[in-house]
């Protein structure tokens, strides 16, 4: 990989730090009226999802990480792995539960989602912000709570649980934002 | 805007309509202050044979011809002053590859001038009547306050005494990585700008008597308490610097060295050699009178008159 000087910074830029591949967030420029200039850059490490606050002299270089973003179509879990199929070569990638995290509670077969490469693994995995799941457990609703705002768990397909309105019944759709977990809407089949 | 959907280029200029005329007005002060001081306006080339060796500085320079354009009016102020010139001042372009931030656009306007006769407590004196002068200081009354004095009360250290593994040690828990192997200036440095400038006082501050490894061109000269220190000040306005002055050097040799040393160390760097300004150096030794000077950043001054966040605020045109 190519090495990028501290001009090169950009936000989003990815770079190898202490190991581990990490995200550019911000690089301010800071210079004395003489003397040594620095650039104080923010990073997110991308294995831990940790931020880093380091300084650098003005001119030092990282290496960049081999780390691009794809959108793959997830296909299967197997107890161990999830897997994904890249849809243009239909090339399969596997990742392990440390990739996936918390996403896979959003996983449904055949979705697409954007899978994070690293050196050609996948290192992490985000669903699409909205997708829609049915309800496979939920107490039976009350008639005449259409118009209240009372809420209920309710279990969908994936195994999340996530809080419904009362009138919603097992096996209905419903569409649910994955970075909050919240309840969208009630979704056509 | 309108203009903007058809073929969305950013053709506007990036500061205020606002700012622009304070920017002129801000100019037309400065070239009154001096007029009335009787120092003289000197209208400087911007593209230059030579440039300054300084390691730290980034020239940019021209293909074909290979001039440069010139990171300040120094070199060519003092050809001026070793002539005879009197009191001078340069109010104009300066240009800094690879500077580009919230304070920094590699072309920028740089107030720069020399009083011959005069020491640095002096042109302190003198800068803060032109900030008095342009208006809207917060604190009438400049503080000074010396380089060791700040560091003491700010992080508990004496950068002239203290040890260089004292030095790496608080400029690594500052960086957050390990400095060792860095010099003592560069770790002055960064402990000054990341963790001593934002903890100054606000309102105009002059820090004076840096130690010895951070004296650029200025004379070096014996504090209160017997300690060797450079003659050299800094201008703080809010926490932001503002303006660089010295107590001249005026030695040939010693500038002779100073570009041998300048280009050791750009090698190390990486950078490439720059030839020594054999105009200067002839300039020194026909002899500069004893002098102080300093470089302000206008667009620095104008952001806190305006009140922008961003240099690209104050300037028509950003880089």
């Amino acid at each position: 990989m190519a090495n990028y000087s501290t001009n090169e910074f950009r936000s989003g830029l990815k770079v190898m730090l202490d190991g581990d591949p990490c995200s550019i967030i911000e690089n301010e420029f800071v210079k004395p009226g003489k003397g040594q200039a620095f650039s104080r850059v923010r990073l997110k490490n991308l294995k831990t999802g940790r931020v880093w606050d380091r300084t650098f002299k003005s001119g030092e270089s990282l290496e960049g990480a081999d780390v691009s973003e794809q959108n793959m179509q997830y296909l299967y879990n197997d107890g161990e792995y999830w897997h994904f199929m890249e849809p243009e070569t239909f090339e399969q990638h596997q990742a392990d539960k440390t990739s996936v995290g918390d996403t896979a509670l959003w996983l449904r077969e055949q979705d697409t989602c954007i899978v994070t490469l690293y050196n050609g693994s996948p290192l992490a995995v985000a669903a699409a912000n909205h997708v829609d799941l049915e309800i496979t457990q939920t107490d039976p609703g009350l008639k005449g709570d259409t118009a209240q705002g009372g809420t209920k768990p309710a279990t969908l397909s994936t195994g999340a649980v996530i809080k419904v309105p009362l009138f919603l019944n097992e096996g209905e759709v419903v569409s649910v934002d994955t970075r909050t977990g919240e309840y969208l809407n009630r979704a056509k089949k | 805007m309108s203009d903007n959907v058809n073929t969305g280029i950013q053709w506007r200029p990036t500061a205020s309509n606002d700012a622009l005329i304070k920017r002129a007005r801000l100019l037309a002060q400065v070239r009154e202050f001096f007029a009335l001081r009787r120092v003289l306006e000197v209208d400087l080339p911007v593209l230059g044979e030579h440039t300054v060796s300084d390691p730290h500085l980034d020239s940019l320079s021209t293909e074909g011809s290979q001039h440069y354009l010139q990171t300040s009016p120094e070199y060519y102020m003092k050809r001026l002053l070793a002539s005879g010139s009197g009191p001078i001042y340069s109010l104009g372009k300066a240009f800094r590859a690879n500077d580009r931030g919230r304070q920094h656009n590699p072309e920028f306007t740089l107030l720069e001038w020399y009083r011959p006769g005069w020491d640095e407590s002096q042109l302190m004196a003198e800068v803060a009547d032109l900030l008095l002068d342009v208006g809207r200081t917060p604190n009438a009354v400049a503080q000074r306050v010396t380089y060791r004095d700040i560091f003491l009360a700010t992080v508990n250290l004496d950068p002239h005494r203290a040890s260089l593994a004292q030095l790496v040690q608080l400029a690594s828990d500052i960086a957050q990585r390990n400095m060792r192997g860095e010099s003592r200036a560069t770790c002055l440095d960064l402990i000054f700008s990341f963790e001593i400038e934002a903890r100054l006082p606000p309102g105009v501050v002059f820090v004076h008597d840096y130690p010895e490894c951070l004296c650029a061109l200025a004379q070096l000269g014996v504090d209160d308490q017997g300690e060797t220190v450079a003659r050299r000040f800094e201008v703080f306005l809010n926490r932001t610097e503002l303006a660089n002055g010295y107590f001249e050097l005026l030695d040939a040799s010693e500038q002779r060295q100073r570009f041998s040393e300048d280009n050791r160390q750009r090698k190390i760097m990486g950078k490439d050699n720059i030839e020594p300004d054999e105009k200067l150096l002839a300039a020194l030794d026909a002899g500069l009178p004893s002098c102080a000077g300093v470089a302000l950043g206008v667009d620095r001054l104008l952001m806190h008159l305006v009140g922008a966040q961003h240099i690209d605020e104050v300037i028509a045109f950003s880089s």
